[in-house]
């Protein structure tokens, strides 16, 4: 399969140049072929987040370079990052991050309130995700009223609603159950099999070894250290 | 397009969710508007009906000085200022206050020629006779009089003196007829006991308006004890208390709208982490900075313009329905406090749109600063949870 994402030679730095400066990735070159499904494995501190919030345009490399579909991205302004973000990539966050007092509704829509897309066409799309994820009852209750399991399925239907192709989660399994946590991954599954590519960071050995994950990349101190061609 | 009003209807749904909030920012803010507008409509109004109704008067008001007061005037001035080139019509004015203690108001008394023709502003009939009079409103409502109904007052000598309402000055004229009396020259100068052949003062009439400075000069020459004051020098005294009152008033009320600025202020800086958050998701999921400012514009917008024309309209009801019960006693003439005055709408559009540009643009500013500052910060943070 041809390459989606690429990162050659990244560097990056926090606090650059000042007594606390970090350095979360060292010279992480990467490849992601369409389709794939990948774990960025490692513990804490080892610069997965880093990595996944690079590949998906939301902080810029120090050094090196991201491409997205063969278009080099770290160099791009924001208004194009942002445009990038918007119709390439589905965000499902450690923390869900959904606003907690609108509808179900309205938050799987917001990714796309900037876009062009009529408001009919949303409403046909939001309608046919919550259907498929078995949630279209709770279309109209606020977030705060639904269970950890509901507000999952929102959070990926969020991802969802503007087509991506490419998914992007980050220790998606991490405040959920053993059981939630297998019923995402099925989701996760399903969707890698109608061709998405998935980028997800864990240190769960359940997540690692599950039958989505197509090649695991193992990370320590912000580098590869194994799992970097596929 | 579709972009725009979807940001917008969002916009909406992000007020109503913090309603309690923005409503009380709106009540401070509608407050703020409503006192500053309702000096501006008092003032603006006031000076117009004076204005208006003095445009109208007579050219130059010849008063005579003794001691540097004000002091009766011998009648024949009159006939000698006639003669002078360039004057039209001379009136010797017989006129006085009197303060009813019956009803705690003043009025205004004046003598007028009984064969003075009807005016517009009066309905009813001008005095025509002795023992008929001719009123203003306010001395109508003081004394809850109408046209045929008798007019009961208490002479210089402390005597009870009575006569025949026979006509009444309409509303527009209110500044000036408010507290209005007319009498005939006889009534007036029995009542308060003048001697004949004097009056109070005497009004003259300039044929070229450009000519009247130097009309005032000569009468000055021709009568050193007498003090002339032209139209302008009337319409200028009135403009400066009217606006040394404005001023007076707007200095208090400013101390409002620094307040209200300090809210704004800390409204805007001291976003709140929600309201951080939810800018960090926005922009993790695909939305643009100038999404974000477009957003916050927005909700500035619907609080100000609302709070805007929710004040401007609570300025109008205090103003020209209500009477505008809590300036009145700073910002009207001793004259007319006592009886009350109702208002006419006059605006001045240029003040309003002044107040627009003060309050408004100020308030959008310090919304959407913050909102900007928070809105260029990498959308990393949101990733990490900060």
């Amino acid at each position: 399969m041809p390459p989606i994402i690429k990162t050659q030679q990244v560097n990056k730095y926090y606090n650059r140049h000042r007594a606390d400066e970090v350095r979360a990735l060292a010279d992480v070159s990467l490849t992601i072929s369409q389709g794939e499904a990948l774990a960025l494995n490692g513990a804490s501190g080892s610069g997965k987040t880093t990595l996944l919030s690079l590949i998906g345009g939301m902080a810029r490399p120090t050094s090196g370079t991201v491409s997205i579909l063969d278009k080099e991205v770290s160099r791009l302004p924001e208004r194009f990052l942002a445009d990038i973000r918007r119709q390439t990539f589905g965000f499902i966050f450690q923390q869900l991050n959904l606003i907690r007092d609108i509808s179900v509704l309205e938050n799987i829509q917001l990714p796309l309130y900037p876009s062009a897309i009529p408001i009919a066409e949303m409403n046909r799309r939001a309608e046919e995700i919550l259907t498929r994820l078995d949630i279209s009852t709770k279309a109209r209750l606020k977030v705060s009223a639904l269970s950890g399991g509901e507000q999952q399925r929102v959070a990926i239907a969020r991802a969802l609603i503007n087509r991506p192709q490419i998914i992007i989660a980050d220790e998606p399994t991490a405040h959920l159950d053993s059981s939630l946590a297998g019923e995402l991954l099925e989701i996760l599954s399903e969707l890698n099999r109608e061709g998405k590519t998935v980028v997800l960071a864990t240190h769960d050995p359940f997540v690692s070894s599950h039958r989505l994950i197509d090649r695991i990349v193992r990370m320590r101190d912000g580098r590869i250290i194994g799992g970097a061609t596929g | 397009m579709t972009r725009l009003l979807k940001i917008l209807e969002y916009s909406l749904c992000s007020l109503a969710r913090r309603k309690f909030k923005n409503f009380s920012i709106i009540i401070i803010y509608s407050f703020t508007i409503a006192a500053l507008a309702s000096i501006l409509l008092l003032t603006h109004s006031l000076k117009e009906i004076a204005i208006n109704v003095l445009v109208d008067g007579p050219d130059i008001v010849v008063q005579r000085l003794a001691g540097g007061r004000h002091d009766p005037i011998p009648v024949h001035y009159a006939q000698d200022i006639a003669k002078l080139p360039g004057v039209g019509r001379v009136n010797p004015r017989l006129w006085g206050y009197y303060y009813d203690s019956l009803y705690q108001t003043n009025y205004t008394i004046l003598a007028v020629h009984q064969d003075l023709p009807s005016l517009e502003m009066v309905e009813g009939r001008m005095v025509a006779a002795n023992g008929e009079c001719t009123v203003g409103q306010g001395v109508a409502k003081a004394q809850n009089a109408e046209i045929g109904d008798e007019l009961l007052l208490i002479n210089s000598t402390g005597v009870g003196y009575s006569c025949e309402i026979n006509g009444m000055f309409k509303a527009r004229s209110n500044l000036w007829t408010n507290d209005l009396i007319l009498f005939t020259e006889k009534d007036l100068q029995g009542f308060f006991a003048m001697p004949a052949g004097l009056a109070t003062d005497i009004t003259v009439e300039v044929f070229n308006p450009r000519e009247i400075p130097l009309v005032a000069e000569k009468i000055k020459r021709l009568f050193p004890d007498t003090r002339p004051v032209t139209i302008n020098e009337i319409l200028h005294t009135y403009e400066s208390v009217f606006n040394w009152r404005s001023g007076m008033m707007l200095t208090i009320f400013a101390s409002s709208l620094i307040a209200f600025s300090i809210l704004a202020w800390d409204k805007a800086t001291g976003i709140s982490g929600e309201e951080k958050r939810e800018i960090g998701i926005l922009k993790a999921i695909g939305w643009d900075t100038s999404d974000i400012l477009t957003l916050k514009l927005s909700e500035g917008s619907v609080i100000s313009i609302t709070s805007f024309l929710l004040g401007i309209s609570v300025a109008y009801i205090h103003v020209f329905l209500l009477g505008a019960p809590l300036l009145v006693p700073v910002l009207k003439g001793w004259s007319v406090l006592f009886p009350p005055l109702q208002l006419a709408p006059y605006i001045d559009m240029y003040q309003i749109f002044a107040l627009a540009f003060l309050t408004i643009v100020p308030y959008m500013a310090s919304t959407v600063l913050p909102a900007w500052k928070s809105a260029i910060t990498d959308p990393e943070s949101i990733m990490r949870g900060w």
